[in-house]
């Protein structure tokens, strides 16, 4: 099962590779991970979508968490959240197509940010499902480049994550 | 007033009550090395690097103190992993500073560069690069704080050659607050009740404890408790020395070379209660059939540790003793569930009882010296209370099946990574703690020619540490894998070309001795044990003695080879 899940970590040089070197040395699935600093410029986000059962999910939280610079782990499986990526595609542009291409990332609201006589790179943002939908439609054009962030998350409403809780609340076992 | 970089490492040391150091040098540690030429800090310099950190590792196993180490930039760095690797696995706390290049050429390939930071990552508990001086105290102060707290585990900091030169104010904090690490200590109450409900409904208890036993000192409460309750223990390898070796209540270490009884208990019981021990694929054998009978309490102060193999029923994150003191405090007010407990058990008791009988450690008496036979003498004639380390393969499970320890922190081996080597080194640093007790590394033939260079270091400082070599000519563990799983097809594994180790000793200026017979082993151990210089005993044992019983890679721990 995918799990989409936030790591706030101390902004401190060599993190990055703490975070990505647990997963490859123990074997661990990351789909995709995006990071940059957060409201608090002494912390970045880390946004990692990982796979795997019940389990292995547990080790990934918990492992994490261990790292001495993490500060926050949570795994958005049981709270409500929002989620969003963007997407690059430069696409072949012919006379024929240029239209359509258009129409195309108008109906998603996306935004054409850079042209050639051959080629339009088009900013597409949205949730999985939209940026799929979105290549596919796109893709018998002709894509000649693409490029992904990975998806980014935040908990809906007015939650918002917290910062305290990183010592495991003494009895349970996460 | 200002401070060198040097002086300020200095100055922390000494903050954290560190009085001995060992150490390596080399041109990135000059700053540091010559500051030291005025210091009170005892340095041991060794002979290669990954003496220095097993060494620092000895110390600390032995004395439970942080074990500090220094060597250089580069290769000095690199040569120390292997002793780093072996600390992590086995969650020994360690400070391990590496010189590096001055920072302006950091990542230019300089001279001695090697990214150690980098390159110890996945077997540091924590690390460090220093690129200023300004923080130097206070990473030295954290690096000891997370070294000895929570889950123990070595600290590597990096300091390269111009913050060591460097000038600063030397302001030591009196705390360490790091917001990103908070381990826990005390056990979850309601977790606890839980698992003393369960407790008392079993019938079939066992306790499995491992290394955390002896970090967080809870074998006093370990002790009461099974007393209290009459409780069987097992032991890891690491856990061993945490119950005494010759308790009633001991089932002897459990896994691949458990004893029958520990195994059987394991495979019968209705409740496994686990302290302080990971579920190592050496002790639990086929996992699918690990306690499948049982419930398993696990506590342990890493929640990594809990279910990562074996999913558990009641965990409980936090530290052993406290933990453990917990449970004892429920039986000591409890007299409703706990009141006859023991005699509710007495069935179990009985198994456990008959299991030890019919089918004790043994070994076969005829023929050639056996090495279990040495290892009987050896615990008899200090009665098993020696400061024992070992080398790794044979060597180390007879010693862990054959000595009875007694008191924590005095059986010292490689238990997770399994470092040939370890042992003599890891020697001259419990000798260095204790310089009055007597420590006794038990070696192979093979092992002890992986470190046999810090023979010069232990004759240097006067460490008569007493290396007693189970010769028999082989890599024996391998060879044993090789008989049982390969047709005997021994490649690689014949030891036909090794030193005279009476002469190498000798030559280092070591005392050597060598024994050949059964009715030698007495007469030259008592020997051995009286003088008081660095010795080499090389013993000849028969080459092809294998360690039983043996469960093998793969299989449940009912399925026993036995001798």
């Amino acid at each position: 099962m995918r799990h989409t899940i936030s790591v706030l970590v101390e902004n401190e040089f060599g993190v990055l590779s703490r975070v990505a070197g647990l997963f490859s040395g123990r074997g661990f699935n990351i789909e995709s991970l995006c990071v940059a600093e957060s409201l608090d410029p002494t912390i970045s986000t880390m946004t990692i979508v990982t796979s795997g059962n019940d389990a292995i999910i547990e080790q990934v939280l918990k492992q994490l968490n261990k790292l001495i610079n993490v500060i926050k782990v949570v795994d958005f499986k049981d709270v409500d959240y929002v989620s969003r990526e963007m997407v690059l595609v430069k696409v072949n542009a012919e006379e024929r197509t240029r239209e359509e291409i258009l129409r195309m990332t108008e109906i998603f609201r996306g935004k054409v940010i850079d042209v050639s006589p051959k080629t339009y790179t088009v900013m597409i943002t949205g949730d999985e499902g939209k940026i799929s939908a979105f290549l596919t439609l796109i893709k018998p054009l002709g894509i000649k480049e693409l490029v992904r962030t990975g998806p980014i998350a935040m908990m809906r409403g007015d939650k918002t994550i917290k910062m305290r809780e990183k010592h495991s609340k003494g009895g349970e076992d996460g | 007033m200002k401070k060198t970089g040097a002086q300020i490492f200095i100055e922390a040391l000494k903050m954290e009550h560190i009085d001995t150091l060992f150490c390596y040098p080399g041109g990135a540690t000059l700053n540091i090395t010559d500051a030291l030429s005025s210091s009170d800090i005892e340095q041991i310099v060794v002979r290669h690097e990954q003496g220095a950190v097993h060494a620092s590792d000895g110390y600390a196993r032995a004395s439970g103190r942080v074990g500090v180490s220094l060597v250089t930039s580069g290769p000095g760095a690199t040569n120390a992993v292997t002793g780093i690797a072996t600390a992590y696995m086995d969650s020994i706390p360690l400070v391990i500073f590496t010189c590096q290049v001055p920072t302006m050429l950091i990542g230019n390939d300089a001279f001695q560069e090697a990214d150690i930071v980098g390159i110890t990552r996945p077997c540091t508990k924590h690390s460090y690069l220093v690129k200023d001086v300004k923080d130097l105290s206070r990473i030295i102060k954290e690096a000891f704080y997370i070294a000895k707290s929570g889950r123990p585990g070595p600290v590597l900091v990096d300091i390269p050659k111009d913050v060591s030169a460097a000038l600063g104010e030397f302001k030591y904090p009196d705390k360490v607050n790091i917001r990103s690490y908070q381990p826990t200590y005390v056990g979850h109450v309601g977790q606890i009740k839980k698992a003393m409900k369960l407790l008392a409904s079993s019938k079939k208890p066992v306790f499995y404890t491992g290394g955390g036993i002896i970090s967080s000192g809870a074998s006093n409460e370990l002790i009461k408790l099974a007393e209290r309750l009459s409780i069987p223990v097992t032991n890891t390898l690491m856990g061993l020395g945490g119950f005494p070796g010759n308790h009633p209540l001991f089932l002897g270490m459990l896994g691949m070379h458990g004893t029958y009884a520990a195994n059987m208990a394991i495979t019968e019981a209705d409740l496994i209660i686990a302290v302080g021990a990971r579920f190592d694929d050496r002790a639990t054998g086929k996992v699918d059939e690990f306690g499948h009978l049982a419930k398993i309490i696990h506590i342990d102060i890493d929640p990594t540790s809990i279910s990562k193999n074996i999913k558990v029923d009641i965990p409980i994150v936090g530290d052993s003793k406290n933990v453990l003191k917990k449970m004892l405090d429920i039986v000591l007010e409890d007299k409703e569930d706990f009141g006859n407990y023991s005699s509710r058990i007495a069935q179990w008791h009985h198994d456990t009882e008959k299991w030890k009988m019919d089918f004790p450690l043994t070994y076969g008496r005829s023929g050639l010296l056996k090495p279990q036979y040495v290892i009987e003498r050896v615990c008899e004639l200090t009665k098993g209370k020696a400061i024992v380390t070992t080398e790794v393969g044979q060597n180390q499970m007879w010693t862990a099946q054959f000595y009875k320890f007694q008191k924590p922190r005095t059986f010292i081996t490689s238990g997770g990574l399994g470092t040939m080597g370890f042992g003599f080194p890891a020697g001259i640093g419990a000798q260095v703690a204790f310089p009055d007790a007597l420590v006794i590394d038990i070696a192979g033939d093979g092992s002890i020619q992986m470190n046999i260079q810090e023979l010069a270091t232990a004759v240097q400082y006067n460490l008569p540490v007493k290396v007693i070599i189970l010769n028999n000519r082989f890599l024996g563990m391998v060879r044993q894998w090789q008989e049982l799983f390969y047709e005997k097809r021994y490649t690689w594994t014949h030891m036909n070309h090794a030193p005279d180790f009476v002469k190498v000793a000798e030559a280092y200026g070591a005392a050597g001795y060598r024994i050949e017979r059964e009715d030698e082993v007495d007469k030259v151990l008592k020997e051995v044990f009286k003088n008081k210089r660095p010795t080499f005993v090389d013993v000849m044992v028969d080459p092809e003695e294998s360690v039983y019983p043996m469960v093998p890679a793969g299989a449940p721990l009912r399925e026993m080879l036995l001798v």
